[in-house]
């Protein structure tokens, strides 16, 4: 099983904190890889500006290296800080992985995006990552980009946990963030490819999984017959869950309450007594190729800092939710919110049931426990 | 002694060793009872006295003679027309298991004279192929063994119904529902649905069977059956009571029986679960249905609007309209209006290369409900036999092709595709749909399976007993003789459906389980599946497996 951890706080920490509470979660778990993805940036030694995006990726050559940054720079971004990680050598095995560099770059966006809509600039954004990765996939894999995003930083290598985060010294404070999400394991059931690391990032939304999604190859056929940009891939069963969110909220312009019903829809005797049942059920009707299956628990981030959690259909999987205002966490252990947010009181934690959304909202005062079966606000279905 | 010169032979003579079917009749055991005689259906066997010369040598007296025993038996036609058929109702009627068929191992001659003044082979059943199908061959390999904690078949809920209708794509649905336009009527109904076989080609006693048993998984057991009527209509007191919602009403190119529809519309007291628009059927591509005139009764006259006695051949194609794509577009159209767009409205077809044609069709649409595609493995009451046995497509590719096809438009399951054609040929009914419906089908239609099944059909695919076209079905499941079909009760076939379904759900669940699969019914679902040729997992897209 996967060993998942989130940590939302209004104080930047270092990453290094979640994965100590990842450590914690060590018993019953392979430690095959390590994501990471980290939201609500500060940099110890530059500032970021709303008009930078922060490119995260790994290059695996000095040429990649290059190509990435011509690539960059044609397409009128212009570069403004890099961080170097402190690579303490012998930890992570770099030379036969090809890790030439591990990039967090800060780029300005280009002049023209002053006339775009956010919209647009999001659209951009996607485009050139896309660019980039298959940029790297057209070179035989020398390139991988994990994310570009105004204040988003993802890192995913294959090892122990606390032993990658050692290996690019993340306990260095150089790095911290409002919002960190990280996954322990590198995908087990497809080929090894980084891709396939947990958390997935399209467009500022995010999801981790610990699970298996066994409805994955009907859900990826019909996503991919969106023609949406960016929905490809899917080396990992759990990708869709991130794309499934991006398309309700993104595409279909949906609260983030209608994603669970989405994935997990109720069934018909209990859709007759919701007050939205008739929406709802035709919901589940036009959005039945998107219904997920098998254990799963999900860890999403949004743009705006949320973070939600919801279960699958049976609750299979375990997750608890803990905190305090100001700080939060959700983990796929209680010992892992245990060592996030020691300074809490455990009697208040959750443990989501399969009806169940938590929302830690961006102002982290308090939880917001949505049940399905409880009414939503929606314009269409009013 | 006759001379072996004038021994009668024609080119149509046979021995009882030339026919498909050999009584094998135990003299020693026989009662004389003559129940065999009298319950066979087509009068294959007979009461005879005969003579056996017994030669006999007086050595004292130098004198030969001859004694003559004489004794009673069965004896078997070997007349064409009435040929055994191996339906066995000798064996079932016997007090002591004196007489019974069995299959000629022998070449059968009879094959070459069927054609007996000019007709050509006309018979009820399907293909005679024997041996494992395509979808016999699949199994379900993705076993979910990493990461998942195996789901309880026995304990764990599963949703395994399926959605009969147009569905919209997400964007569609918004937007319609926002601007308060038409949404297409969808049903959730139960992946296996008894396919279409007319009210006319059942006899009353089974047709009323089917739906006591349907309404009883309905209303009493939860699983949502529908079944389908076929061409010929309905009777009015079912189409004005609260069980037409179980009922998929066909319409097909003789129209038969769409007088009485039309006319109970305005007394319905709930919508048809569906229109079935029958373009093709999967054992007589080409023909339209054919009710013989043995079967049209005073009932069945009635009820179809037309005399007594006469036989009913529905016309091969729907005659009023010039193309498919007129035709589909008008009668989906008519049919969905005539119903106030409440109702699914959809064409079936018989398997064809051309079905994506067809399908592409339906997709640009808006009123089409779906697509029923009929393999060449289905059943009918009644074709000619080089129909039944060389025209058509296997169900398998053909619907996966058309699947892939929505697939690559980003269209699936919009159509709903329905899959027929030798679901439980086999008898592995549920494994057969399953597979189906992981190859992309959104559920099955089962005719024959269920006849066997729910009534004791006695047909086979060795040619046994296959006379559904002729009104003598010896269970009475086809026949409007009511000294046939009395022999059906219908309580009797209503608690087979029953537990038909209620085992097709257990084992539906017995083959998610293991797959991970609760949510949803694994449509389209093909990495689970697995088959041991590597041609047919090369053509069907899925895992090949040894």
């Amino acid at each position: 099983m996967c060993r998942l951890a989130l940590k939302s706080a209004d104080e930047p920490f270092s990453p290094y904190e979640v994965l100590t509470a990842m450590e914690a979660m060590q018993e019953g778990y392979d430690g095959s890889g390590l994501g990471l993805l980290l939201r609500g940036i500060e940099f110890e030694d530059f500032k970021l500006h709303p008009r930078h995006v922060i490119l995260s990726g790994i290059a695996h050559t000095e040429r990649a290296l290059n190509r990435m940054a011509d690539y960059m720079t044609d397409s009128g971004y212009d570069f403004r800080y890099q961080h170097d990680f402190e690579r303490r050598k012998g930890i992570i095995d770099e030379r036969s992985r090809g890790r030439f560099k591990y990039v967090v770059r800060v780029y300005r966006v280009p002049e023209r995006w002053k006339s775009l809509t956010k919209k647009e600039q999001e659209a951009e954004l996607l485009a050139t990552r896309l660019a980039l990765r298959k940029d790297g996939e057209d070179h035989g894999g020398d390139l991988t980009v994990f994310s570009l995003w105004n204040d988003v930083i993802t890192i995913k290598e294959v090892g122990w946990p606390l032993q990658v985060g050692n290996g690019l010294s993340l306990d260095d404070n150089r790095i911290r963030a409002r919002v960190v999400m990280a996954q322990g394991r590198q995908n087990t059931n497809y080929g090894i490819n980084l891709y396939a690391c947990h958390p997935f990032f399209i467009q500022g939304i995010s999801t981790m999984t610990n699970g298996e999604n066994t409805a994955f190859i009907p859900v990826k056929e019909y996503l991919e017959g969106r023609e949406v940009p960016g929905y490809l891939g899917y080396h990992s069963d759990s990708e869709v869950f991130a794309h499934i969110l991006h398309y309700v909220t993104k595409v279909l312009g949906l609260p983030l309450e209608v994603y669970k019903h989405v994935i997990t829809p109720l069934k018909t005797e209990e859709l007759d007594r919701h007050p939205q049942g008739e929406f709802l059920k035709g919901l589940r009707t036009a959005c039945r190729r998107l219904i997920i299956d098998g254990p799963n628990a999900v860890i999403g981030t949004l743009p705006d800092e949320t973070c939600l959690l919801v279960m699958d259909q049976k609750k299979l999987r375990p997750a608890t939710v803990g905190g305090r205002p100001g700080a939060w966490a959700i983990a796929s252990e209680m010992c892992g919110v245990d060592a996030l947010v020691p300074d809490r009181d455990p009697s208040l934690d959750f443990q989501p049931m399969r009806e169940h959304t938590v929302i830690i909202p961006p102002e982290r005062k308090e939880l917001t426990i949505w049940s399905q079966f409880d009414p939503f606000s929606l314009a269409q279905a009013a | 002694m006759v001379s072996v010169r004038s021994i009668f032979t024609s080119p149509s003579s046979l021995t009882y060793h030339d026919l498909p079917w050999v009584i094998k009749h135990r003299e020693d055991r026989c009662t004389l009872c003559g129940r065999c005689t009298s319950v066979c259906p087509v009068g294959a066997i007979y009461l005879t006295y005969r003579r056996q010369r017994v030669p006999k040598l007086d050595v004292l007296k130098k004198k030969r003679g001859n004694e003559y025993r004489h004794f009673v038996g069965i004896r078997q036609q070997t007349d064409i027309a009435k040929r055994c058929i191996g339906c066995g109702m000798c064996s079932m009627v016997c007090p002591n298991e004196a007489i019974g068929p069995e299959p000629n191992q022998n070449e059968n001659r009879s094959h070459f004279i069927h054609n007996q003044k000019g007709e050509a082979y006309k018979r009820g059943g399907r293909r005679n192929s024997t041996g494992a199908t395509i979808l016999d061959r699949i199994s379900f390999d993705r076993i979910s063994m990493l990461t998942d904690p195996a789901l309880d078949a026995g304990r764990h809920e599963f949703n395994y119904n399926t959605i009969l209708g147009r569905v919209l794509s997400p964007e569609d649905y918004l937007k319609k529902k926002a601007t308060g336009e038409w949404i297409p009527p969808t049903r959730e109904v139960f992946p296996f649905i008894i396919g279409s076989m007319s009210f006319g080609a059942l006899s009353p006693n089974m047709w009323l069977g089917l739906l006591q048993g349907v309404a009883y998984c309905n209303e009493v057991l939860g699983i949502p059956v529908v079944m389908a009527t076929g061409e010929g209509g309905c009777p009015p007191w079912v189409l004005k009571s609260p069980f037409l919602k179980y009922i998929i009403l066909q319409i097909a190119s003789g129209y038969f029986g769409w007088d009485e529809i039309i006319r109970a519309i305005p007394e319905m007291q709930c919508d048809p679960a569906a229109i079935e628009i029958k373009y093709g059927q999967g054992a007589k591509p080409g023909d339209g249905g054919l009710l013989m005139w043995f079967k049209v009764s005073k009932l069945i006259a009635r009820l179809r609007g037309v005399p007594e006695g006469v036989d009913l051949p529905s016309p091969p194609v729907h005659q009023t309209l010039y193309s498919i794509e007129e035709s589909v577009m008008k009668m989906i159209q008519t049919m969905s209006m005539a119903f106030g767009f409440r109702v699914p409205v959809y064409p079936k077809i018989s398997g064809s290369t051309s079905a994506k044609a067809v399908l592409n069709n339906l997709v640009r649409n808006p009123y089409a409900s779906g697509l029923m595609i009929d393999g060449i493995d289905g059943g009918t009451g009644a074709a000619y036999d080089v129909s039944m046995q060389a025209t058509g497509h296997p169900v398998a590719s053909n619907l996966r092709e058309c699947y892939l096809d929505l697939v690559a438009q980003g269209k699936q399951n919009e159509i709903p595709l329905f899959a027929a054609g030798g679901v439980g040929k086999n008898g592995n009914v549920t494994q057969n749909g399953m597979a189906l419906i992981m190859l992309g089908a959104s559920g099955v239609h089962v005719g024959k399976y269920i006849m066997q099944s729910a009534a004791g059909c006695l047909g086979n695919e060795l040619g046994r007993c296959n006379v559904c076209n002729t009104g003598i079905c010896p269970k009475g499941i086809t026949s409007q003789n009511e000294k046939l079909y009395r022999r059906l009760d219908p309580d009797d076939v209503a608690q087979r459906v029953a537990d038909t379904f209620m085992g097709i759900r257990t084992e539906m669940k017995k083959i998610m389980a293991p797959l991970g699969r609760s949510q949803s019914l694994p449509i389209g679902m093909s990495d689970a599946l697995g088959i041991d040729d590597a041609a047919a997992a090369e053509r069907l897209k899925i895992n090949y497996i040894c």
